[in-house]
């Protein structure tokens, strides 16, 4: 049997989701395809341009049906070329490029057109709509010339190009007509705290203003409003609403009346002719929102394939999940308060919350969220569901408090739609968590696409991850695992390579039934690190498992040269040393010759195969500035010069950097000596930073100066340089028992408690003196400087550092 | 600098033992940087020593089963295809390799 051919008329969203449909349901058998589009490209989320505008992502990336994706499925397709007339009669289509097509189905998808304001000047050049990937394009390139940008409508559209054109670095007027913004999804509370979030992000609010006139000799120069205020504009984008796109239904003669009328099967007035998405009216509805679009097509393709013929579509309950700069939005059903209705409102300022129930004759009729949208499903169902909710308190109505199921997912069927932006219902996504073997939202994302656009569904998804696989399972899923290579955490491979005498990374990964082969790159270094802290004597390190900075003992650039920093130590050189570094620097024609934030000299830009010769040439040792070890010890100058200082910092520093350097940690240690408490080494913000007083050193220990600024810890005052260097080791050696892999002191030190840790160092002499101990036989294994080490080996120079160059003769 | 003469446009790039196991080779071949590595299983890979994000040398990559995962960002290609893993994108070209007694020949 010859394959009935089968016609859509527009390359958007809603029409080629139906087609998805069709073809899920084996269409490829029954019907040739065709799809007419007149955007010059594939089909793209246009829910997505506002973050094209806004920098967040690329128009590539957006697109949804790749150019592969119409070739295998055999799908003809036309952009650029617009359908122009059906002749239902005869069943053939013409399009603006002298095509005739004859059909046997015909999808009319034709969305809807932004509705321009018809004012004068509205032709002027600057101004525009925000529908396509051209419009994003020419903001985008106002934005490079010109300066004022006035947005006409305040809705969400209208806002979200706003936020666009203030990320382009434009000045960003908003008119909107009514009185608060968002009318049609907030009321007057939400909008007002989203206008107040919207003016501190810099949008300039015009309200209650209406156009009359666009001005501009030939490009927009001014708006004016009826009140007889105007505006300066450079660029005016018309975000005041949209009409569905009837024309072709229109000129075929099909019945019209805001859009194109459809009954339960999306079929139109003329045989064989459906229609689905914005150009559709069904039951006196026209949708504008992505999740009605999707339920039309699912009921088109069983209509036209004819599966389940007696599904109709019976229009949609509409709720509105936003995210509008950065803050969530929610509403649904009647939300708006009557005479005839109640409403539980809660207002937290502190937080920026707002929430309002609606309630009418005890049931749920209308809701409003606004900054915390977890609700917004549980209370959306509540509403559809018309349950009589008399026997629940407010506050269960308006949070999950007390409930013990996993939370509101489980009222939903697996027809429900969960990610609006991509159309990706409950069903869909526990079929992934089942098949795949999934355990992660971001899993679940890559996966499926749901959350990947706006990111509002996320909790959703994760509870239904937590309902389909057990909470346990879930809440382990995000327990701090090592990585996704196994569903143990830090502290349980540690013990078990403990308590099985483990001595292998591959061997732990066996015994421990590790999901991957050979593991990925979190764990090997991680596991790597864990041996060697739990076997110092007996482990050997295997360089296949260190990041490439401590496989090479240099830092890798973005260019793949690296850098060399050899050991100064305390920050203390001397004018043979200088002379060597500059020798160096100016042989191998290094780029970059700089001084660091601890106290050393950075060698930046040198080539890979140039680091032995450079590290010999030095005769300095290895600085670890690459290394997950003790990085340097940072000194003021001290008693010996200083007029302030009490105490022999450098002396200290020295003594200290000397006998920890080389020392393996679970993350980069620093540390700081300062003769006195004006600081000048920095003391305060160091793993272990050590403050001369008078007669005492104090001991500070969990500052951070990076990121996440964090002030140090005073952890003791000792009288002598020998018991600092006995509570840094204790110190250090429980950090490197019980911290996990790449943990910062200043994290490890929130999560187990400070004064749990100075119980155990500062009050139990026997727990401390172990520690000591433990410390010092893995410090007698570190004897080697690594840049000395590969300098005497040629197969380590071989194997690491020397390229190999080939010439092929043709 | 070797100089070899294409054969069969099969040329020679390493000698099977003198490649470290899960550690990158970079061989250039006429200026065209190509990233050579000995899986722990004993198989020989090779691919253009350049992930396709920002350029980063992936022969200095941890290498993990049939996997490389470049060291400026750990983006993870599969050394099998070229092909960058999910949620990135992207791919680099693969050379098919010829092992025979103690040689590593590559397809240009």
């Amino acid at each position: 049997m010859a394959k009935k051919h089968l016609v859509l008329v527009g390359n958007g969203m809603a029409g080629v989701r139906c087609i998805e449909e069709i073809l899920k349901l084996g269409g490829n058998e029954e019907f040739e395809i065709s799809i007419f589009g007149d955007e010059p490209h594939v089909n793209y989320n246009r829910i997505m341009l506002s973050a094209v505008l806004a920098g967040d992502t690329t128009v590539k990336d957006i697109e949804l049906n790749s150019l592969e994706w119409y070739e295998e499925n055999n799908i003809s397709l036309y952009v650029n070329e617009k359908v122009t007339r059906v002749d239902k009669e005869n069943q053939v289509l013409y399009t603006d490029k002298g095509r005739e097509t004859s059909y046997d189905h015909v999808i009319l998808a034709t969305g809807s057109n932004p509705f321009i304001l018809p004012v004068p000047g509205a032709d002027l050049k600057g101004v525009i709509a925000f529908r396509s990937i051209e419009d994003c394009e020419t903001m985008i390139d106002a934005a490079k010339t010109y300066k004022k940008a006035v947005v006409i409508g305040g809705g969400l559209l209208g806002l979200e190009a706003a936020r666009g054109l203030l990320n382009l670095g434009m000045e960003v007027d908003v008119v909107h007509l009514p009185e608060y913004l968002m009318e049609r999804q907030l009321d007057e509370v939400a909008s007002g705290l989203l206008r107040k979030e919207l003016e501190q992000q810099g949008m300039n609010f015009l309200m209650s203003k209406m156009t009359t006139e666009i001005c501009g000799t030939d490009r927009v120069e001014k708006v004016k409003f009826k009140d007889g205020t105007e505006t300066e504009a450079d660029l005016v984008v018309m975000a005041v609403g949209i009409k569905p796109n009837i024309a072709v239904a229109v000129e075929s003669g099909i019945e019209v009346n805001r859009g194109i009328v459809v009954n339960d099967f999306l079929q139109t007035s003329a045989e064989n002719i459906y229609a689905v998405g914005e150009c559709a009216e069904h039951r006196n509805m026209v949708y504008g929102l992505v999740a009605p679009l999707w339920e039309q097509g699912k009921v088109l393709a069983n209509h036209i394939t004819g599966k389940h013929q007696e599904v109709g579509y019976e229009g949609s309950v509409l709720s509105t999940k936003l995210k509008v700069s950065g803050v969530n939005v929610f509403s649904a059903g009647d939300f708006l308060n009557t005479p005839e209705s109640k409403s539980i409102r809660v207002h937290d300022e502190f937080v920026g919350v707002y929430k309002k129930v609606v309630i009418q004759d005890n049931k749920v009729i209308g809701a409003v969220l606004y900054g915390d949208t977890s609700e917004g499903t549980k209370l959306f169902n509540m509403i559809q569901s018309q349950d009589d909710i008399s026997g629940l308190s407010s506050v269960n109505i308006i949070q999950n408090v007390g409930t013990d199921d996993a939370g509101s997912t489980t009222t939903l069927s697996d027809q429900d739609t969960v990610c609006g932006c991509n159309g990706v219902t409950k069903g869909e996504i526990v079929r992934a968590i089942k098949e795949d073997g999934l355990c992660s939202v971001n899993e679940i994302s890559s996966c499926t696409n749901a959350g990947r656009s706006c990111g509002s569904c996320k909790p959703i998804v994760g509870e239904i991850l937590a309902e389909t696989i057990g909470s346990e399972l879930a809440s382990a899923s995000n327990k701090e695992t090592i990585c996704g290579c196994t569903d143990l955490s830090h502290e349980e491979v540690v013990e078990e390579i403990r308590a099985k005498g483990l001595t292998h990374t591959r061997e732990v990964m066996n015994v421990l039934g590790w999901k991957t082969e050979d593991g990925c790159s979190k764990c090997r270094p991680a596991l790597n690190y864990y041996l060697g802290m739990v076997q110092p004597t007996n482990y050997q390190d295997e360089r296949e498992s260190r990041f490439v900075n401590e496989r090479m003992h240099a830092n890798i650039q973005k260019d793949g040269t690296y850098s060399v920093v050899p050991r100064m130590y305390g920050g203390v050189t001397n004018p043979a040393d200088l002379r060597k570094i500059a020798d160096v620097a100016e042989k191998y024609q290094v780029p970059l010759v700089k001084v660091t934030g601890g106290q050393r000299i950075d060698l930046i830009g040198v080539k890979k195969e140039d680091l032995p010769a450079v590290w010999e040439e030095l005769g300095m040792p290895s600085g670890y500035a690459y290394g997950k070890t003790l990085r340097t010890v940072k000194t003021c100058v001290g008693e010996s010069f200083c007029r302030f200082g009490t105490q022999d910092s450098i002396g200290l520093g020295i003594a200290l950097e000397k006998k920890f350097e080389r020392l393996n940690t679970p993350h980069k240690v620093k540390m700081a000596v300062s003769a006195c408490p004006r600081n000048c080494a920095e003391s305060g913000i160091k793993d272990v930073g050590i403050v001369g007083i008078e007669g005492a050193w104090e001991i500070h220990v969990a500052g951070n100066g990076g990121a996440t600024l964090r002030k140090g810890d005073l952890f003791a005052k000792v009288t002598t340089t020998e018991e600092v260097i006995e509570i840094t080791a204790a110190f250090l050696q429980y950090y490197r028992e019980t911290a996990r892999y790449l943990e910062r002191t200043s994290h490890w030190v929130e999560r187990v408690g400070l004064e749990n840790i100075k119980e155990k160092i500062l009050n139990d002499d026997k727990f401390r003196s172990e520690l000591v101990e433990r410390m010092e036989v893995t410090l007698s294994t570190l004897v080697k400087d690594p840049w000395e080490e590969i300098i005497e080996s040629e197969t380590l120079k071989d194997e690491l550092f020397k390229n190999k160059r080939i010439e092929v003769l043709q | 600098m070797e100089t070899v003469v294409k054969n069969n446009r099969q040329i020679k790039v390493a000698s099977l033992s003198e490649l470290p196991v899960q550690l990158g080779k970079e061989v250039i071949v006429n200026g065209h940087e190509i990233a050579i590595f000995k899986l722990a299983n004993g198989n020989v890979k090779a691919i253009e020593n350049k992930c396709p994000h920002k350029q980063g040398p992936l022969s200095q990559g941890i290498v993990s089963g049939e996997y490389v995962f470049c060291p400026l960002h750990d983006r993870k290609l599969s050394l099998e295809d070229g092909v960058v893993q999910k949620p990135d994108t992207g791919c680099v070209k693969t050379f098919e390799v010829t092992v025979k007694g103690d040689d590593v020949f590559i397809q240009l």
